[in-house]
């Protein structure tokens, strides 16, 4: 399993295709994507990469969590989310993933936070088709009916839909395809809706229920920071590795 | 920052005007539009002359109407403006119009149904071209004389 980033939705817009088509996309943005930590086996218990996006003030980051990111050497983050890895895709602290780990074509889960929708009836909520607008209905037309029986069993079954708070709610939409990707503006472009508002921050996983293309990087695409990589170089063997993994 | 979209989508209108270019025009002109259409792995291009009876959205997103009489049969099909199937459109006419929505026309059948061209029109293109073949020479005698 690769490792996951973390976007800013920023948007919809559309793709002419040189066949005459288009295609509505939502254009994510990784906003300075890093990795901030590793979770391995021996320390951890399980295997994981802690990634950070976005660009935190220092003076509204707590002490501990600055130290958290000084350890990694990369500027405090907004959002830190942990992605689970196979060993062998665990990459190296600091790195910055590019937008090139997805390829065009690919099939991608996308997870937000949904709009929040406040208190929602259940014609809202749960697409119900409400009462009739005539035929001595009154002043019920939008709400739901019957919730049960009578005195057997004498009580409204748990989990019966009903009014209630609506959205604001984590959603993964599955199989989203990506149409194209842009690495020196850090731009993800997938096709159709992604849950959530503008600004909101999103998950992007490879698809569970499509296999991973070929051309797909392993570990994954990504930039070491300069001082890593003189480092690196000072390995030639270790370099060579990170070579293959960003072409 | 600016904005990303905004950019991306600017990039795309550069790309797809960049062969063709998209005339100006309004709701009440009557163009021709030469339209791609694949008859199975053939291409071949169609033109559809019509009114154009309103433009909307904005940037990419630009799309007009344009109806016409097909055998006594209103005819209405709507085109994004930077759409890859169009090859190119031509302005015919200019019509004399007081609306952006030239709905008016679906309820409507011959000789009410016409619009006027525009009077300067014309006039106002032959003094430009004039104006540019004039202004030509002008400087140039300003250079010699100079």
């Amino acid at each position: 399993m690769r490792v996951g980033v973390i976007v800013q939705k920023k948007g919809m817009t559309r793709v002419f295709t040189s066949e005459g088509g288009h295609v509505p996309v939502t254009v994510l943005d990784l906003a300075q994507c890093q990795v901030v930590a590793q979770r391995t086996d021996q320390s951890d218990g399980y295997t994981a990469l802690q990634l950070g996006a976005g660009v935190a003030k220092v003076k509204r980051t707590s002490k501990a969590m600055r130290g958290h990111f000084a350890k990694a050497k990369v500027e405090p983050k907004r959002k830190l989310v942990e992605f689970r890895v196979a060993e062998e895709n665990l990459i190296d602290v600091g790195a910055m993933i590019t937008a090139d780990h997805y390829v065009p074509g690919q099939k991608v889960d996308v997870s937000g936070i949904s709009i929040g929708k406040g208190f929602a009836g259940a014609m809202k909520r749960h697409n119900f088709s409400g009462l009739r607008a005539s035929h001595g209905v009154s002043i019920s037309h939008r709400s739901h009916g019957s919730t049960g029986q009578c005195q057997d069993p004498g009580k409204v079954f748990k989990g019966k839909k009903m009014a209630g708070h609506m959205g604001s709610v984590r959603v993964t939409t599955q199989n989203l395809e990506v149409i194209k990707v842009d690495a020196e503006r850090g731009v993800i472009l997938v096709k159709g809706a992604v849950p959530g508002s503008k600004g909101g921050w999103v998950l992007i996983r490879d698809a569970l229920k499509h296999a991973l293309p070929d051309e797909a990087p392993k570990p994954g695409a990504f930039r070491l920071s300069e001082e890593a990589e003189a480092a690196a170089s000072e390995a030639p063997s270790t370099e060579i590795e990170k070579k293959d993994d960003e072409s | 920052m600016t904005n990303i979209i905004e950019e991306l989508e600017q990039e795309q209108i550069a790309d797809l005007t960049a062969e063709k270019k998209i005339p100006d025009f309004q709701p009440g002109d009557t163009l021709r539009v030469n339209v791609k259409v694949k008859e199975g792995t053939r291409e071949r291009v169609q033109a559809f002359e019509a009114v154009c009876i309103g433009r909307s959205g904005g940037g990419l997103n630009s799309s007009f109407t344009m109806r016409k009489i097909s055998y006594g049969e209103g005819v209405e099909r709507v085109f994004p403006l930077y759409s890859p199937m169009i090859e190119s459109i031509n302005v015919l006419r200019r019509g004399d119009v007081r609306r952006a929505k030239l709905y008016y026309l679906r309820g409507r059948r011959g000789k009410s149904a016409r619009i006027t061209e525009k009077q300067d029109w014309r006039r106002q293109k032959d003094k430009k071209a004039a104006a540019a073949a004039a202004s030509q020479p002008v400087a140039a005698a300003q250079g010699e004389a100079e």
